[in-house]
């Protein structure tokens, strides 16, 4: 399906750029991506890694074409290994499974609640949290769920504890939102969540959230809380991932507008695995 | 959900002649909805449910094909599927028809054929129209078990939640139920068992928050007759008064409530996508449930009943009358949903009605199945993560050694988590009093450091290393004796060995390898008779009947997938060793020995050549 919104950004492209793409290079970009999974994408075009993708088409002369696939377990296997698409806009960047680019922006799980009860709340062994219904998202197996999760069972804080499944009911809009709504709707008193998802929730509530970075000790090691986002192309596939890399380096502050824009929260005090190449 | 069915009505009327020559079980019985099917078990030319009886012995009594003419096996027909994902289930034989489902893939997901038994000839097929989300949210593979027969109705469990019931002369669909959300990761792999009118249905997903249980439908109607969940209050259990566990442990008011923290036994887990088998006499149905789950084990103290234990329910109202649980507060993703074979033994000098389990866990259970009482449990693989089965309380010991702790490397935990048998049933022989049994070896090593992704969300996960056991093999078929508790003959195999089996009294019992051979066994001492090289591995149910041309024929379905396979068929990426759930690393070399397949593939004597020097197995 071709988005109706790059065609415009396109149609504009082509009278600045008219030989922006390359002599016999397909014109299609093509992107895999969750059709029901903002604010990162919708099958509406209308989360940040749609608009990012419309800026990379952009940059390289193309139109974007997507693959919708429910960013879940095989997510990977069904779509770029399978050859349905050149990219997946968001992924982490240590993720094994694909060709990572340079990461693009560094997030933090955080706290949400609602403003009015001033917690001041930020740190996974706050001790005020024996106290609180905590929302977490849960992913599933043994050893496979989110950080706070695994914190807060470490510390033996269990019976206050909510669980969401990250899946949730497909059938309703953007499925792990319901983790955040139910700050907003006063079911659990804090949720310690991925910051982009909780940013963004925050920022369209209709009651005022407070978001806050979580802390964490090397006590909870390996757990992490900071993850570095990059862009996934196919294993190999070193020639896109190179001009992803330009991309990313000459619209840093394109992209951190954006990111702005849907209150992703940033991590400070990045540390890039990648040595060199931090911006 | 729209269901089409396709090119049924042309061809009924040929159909009901075919038919009309090959009904050995006349029409009379068909109005006795209990026997029916039980008396279709006593004729050995049929195979009518997947594990063949209700005992789930899948013996048969045919032996035209023997020990001594075995080598003689040739191809009879095959049949493609037409989807090469893994091809678990067992076909079923039914007055000289055959009806076999597919996986939940390619243009017809879960697609049903009916064909001549003896000809191969397709009567008909039947495709269900799915929801398209299933596929993504499906753990593991998209796989089907097999389908259920009663009543001249084919009873159909798809990947999305839906039992249909198929007319089988004609492949018209009667009614279908829709049990779950797929929405919400809940799917149906397992084949459906009728016990007296009632079909049974359990769901799977439980590692995406789904909480397990087992549903009875009627089957003229499909109307849900009760439904038994495996976590919470005893009414949702059903569990009353008339309830009564061996063990005091497992004595006590909603303890599918008490034995978890807080409210976690709503997302718990414990789902029901394996066998039931059914004693008529006791007016019991045994099955097994699947592991806790999504919640992280030091978030769900407790020993998280009913997960996997056993239950012995009425299969009338579908009240509990005991319960086991055979892992308490799981550690390994060690399902219990194994088969329950049902047989009568002399132990200690008296004749015993029990029921046979080959635990994941390693365990070989022998329990008594009028009361839940463990008689022994002995390990039949190598098992270290736990220190054998308390008889006097009948809980499992563990080893604390081999805890899972994130944040530590924990190596070598063996069994790894398929455990030394998952999904893959086995088989008894009333002849050799001998129980045959395909499973894998393979131990694992534990570490926290993966980075996982899911809907956008990155997290640190469990990395699960997995490799041959101890010699260096991963896969085994072994002959087990309940009574004297110790393997009598054994065969090793590269590759787990992931297909069920079957034992006839011609004394052959049949298995088939990931790396595309379908093997013939003497039941006795365990020699490799016959084997036949296949265009695909194989993890399906081999299955034998009888032809309306008075041969013996054996059938199954060829496709490597399922769980292991999907680094075959599904490419994922075998440099990666975790890669499906950990089993990647444990099978990375299967590419080199096979790609998918959907063949399925049928067997009959050849004829006797006057020199029978070809005899030898290769």
């Amino acid at each position: 399906m071709r988005s109706p919104v790059s065609a415009a950004i396109l149609v504009a492209m082509a009278a600045l750029q008219p030989y922006a793409s390359m002599a016999g290079e397909p014109d299609d970009l093509r992107v895999c991506a969750d059709p029901n999974n903002l604010p990162f994408s919708n099958r509406a075009g209308e989360g940040f890694e749609n608009r990012l993708a419309e800026m990379v088409a952009q940059k390289l002369g193309k139109f974007v074409v997507y693959t919708w696939w429910a960013q879940r377990r095989g997510f990977i296997r069904h779509t770029l290994k399978a050859g349905d698409c050149d990219l997946v806009m968001g992924v982490p960047a240590q993720y094994d499974l694909v060709e990572t680019t340079r990461p693009y922006y560094r997030s933090t799980y955080v706290f949400v609640s609602q403003t009015a009860r001033h917690l001041r709340l930020n740190a996974i062994d706050d001790p005020q949290l024996r106290g609180l219904a905590i929302g977490v998202h849960l992913i599933g197996d043994d050893g496979n769920n989110t950080p706070p999760a695994h914190a807060l069972g470490q510390q033996g804080i269990i019976d206050n504890v909510r669980g969401f499944m990250i899946y949730g009911d497909y059938r309703e809009p953007d499925p792990p939102a319901r983790l955040i709504e139910a700050v907003e709707h006063g079911e659990i008193d804090v949720a310690a969540a991925w910051g982009p998802l909780a940013g963004y929730v925050a920022k369209t509530s209709t009651v005022p959230l407070t978001v806050t970075p979580i802390a964490a000790g090397e006590r909870f090691a390996p757990q992490q809380f900071q993850f570095e986002i990059a862009m996934g192309v196919p294993k190999g596939d070193h020639a896109l991932r190179d001009r992803l890399n330009d991309f990313i380096a000459q619209s840093d502050s394109e992209i951190a507008a954006l990111l702005a824009d849907y209150g992703v929260p940033l991590a400070e005090n990045p540390r890039s695995a990648r040595g060199g190449e931090r911006r | 959900m729209i269901f089409t069915n396709m090119r049924g009505a042309a061809l009924a009327a040929s159909f009901i002649a075919l038919a009309g020559t090959t009904w050995l079980v006349g029409p009379a019985c068909a109005q006795e909805p209990p026997s029916e099917l039980a008396a279709r078990m006593k004729d050995p030319g049929q195979w009518p449910m997947a594990a063949r009886d209700y005992a789930n012995t899948r013996y048969s009594e045919l032996d035209q094909i023997n020990t001594l003419n075995v080598s003689r096996l040739q191809i009879a027909w095959t049949f493609s599927i037409g989807a090469d994902r893994g091809q678990e289930a067992a076909p079923i034989i039914v007055d000289g028809t055959m009806f076999v489902v597919g996986p939940y893939d390619g243009p017809y997901p879960n697609r049903v054929f009916a064909l001549d038994a003896t000809t191969g000839e397709l009567k008909w097929s039947y495709a269900p129209r799915p929801e398209p989300a299933a596929k993504g949210v499906a753990c593991c593979d998209v796989v089907n078990r097999g389908l259920a027969f009663n009543n001249g109705k084919v009873f159909l469990n798809t990947l999305d939640n839906h039992t249909v019931a198929i007319e089988a002369k004609t492949g018209k669909e009667l009614w279908h139920t829709k049990l779950g959300e797929i929405n919400r990761g809940e799917t149906i792999t397992m084949a459906p068992v009728v016990v007296k009118g009632k079909v049974l249905v359990g769901n799977s997903g439980g590692e995406l928050g789904v909480r397990g249980w087992l549903t009875a439908l009627d089957e003229d109607t499909g109307a849900i007759k009760w439904r038994a969940y495996s976590t919470g209050p005893d009414s949702d259990v059903l569990i009353g008064d008339d309830f009564k566990p061996f063990y005091d442990s497992l004595k006590g008011k909603d303890q599918g409530v008490t034995s978890w923290p807080a409210d976690r036994w709503q997302v718990g887990g414990g789902t029901v996508w394996g066998w039931i088998s059914y004693d008529s006499e006791l007016n019991l149905i045994y099955y097994g449930t699947a592991n806790p789950s999504p919640w992280n084990a030091n978030q769900r103290s407790g020993d998280n009943l009913w997960t996997a234990a056993i239950f012995a329910r009425d299969p009338d109202t579908g009240r509990a009358k005991w319960a086991y649980q055979i892992n308490p507060h799981d550690l390994f993703d060690h399902d219990e949903i194994n088969e329950n074979v049902l047989v009568d033994l002399e132990i200690s000098g008296t004749t015993r009605k029990v029921l046979i389990h080959p635990g994941r866990n390693g365990y070989m259970y022998v329990m008594d199945r009028a009361t839940g009482e463990v008689i022994s449990a002995d390990a039949y693989d190598h098992v270290n993560s736990y220190k054998g089965v308390d008889l006097k309380t009948g809980r499992i010991i563990p080893n604390g050694d081999k805890t899972p702790i994130l944040g530590r490397t924990i190596n070598d935990i063996c069994p790894a988590s398929p455990g030394a048998k998952d999904w893959q049933p086995s088989a008894w022989s009333p002849r050799t009093k001998l129980l045959y049994v395909p499973h894998q070896h393979l131990c694992m090593d534990f570490k926290s450091s993966e980075v996982g992704y899911i809907a956008g969300t990155p997290f640190i996960g469990a990395s699960v290393d997995m490799y041959a056991g101890p010699g260096g093999y991963r896969g085994e078929f072994m002959a087990w004796d309940p009574v004297a508790k110790k393997k009598v003959w054994e065969i090793h195999e590269k590759l787990p060995v992931w297909t069920g089996t079957l034992v006839t009294a011609g004394d052959v019992t049949f298995y088939g390898t990931m790396d595309r051979l379908f093997k013939a066994v003497d039941a006795r001492n365990g020699n490799v008779l016959w084997q036949f090289r296949a265009g695909s591995g194989f993890i399906g149910q081999p299955v034998t009947y009888r032809g309306s041309d008075g041969q013996q024929y054996v059938a199954i379905l060829s496709g490597v997938g399922g769980w292991p396979g999907v680094v075959a068929n599904a490419e994922v990426d075998q440099r990666v060793r975790n890669g499906a759930l950990g089993f990647t690393g444990a099978t990375q070399d299967l590419p080199f020995y096979t790609a998918g397949g959907s063949e399925l593939l049928v067997f009959k004597l050849g004829p006797a050549a006057k020199d029978d020097s070809n005899a030898q197995p290769r």
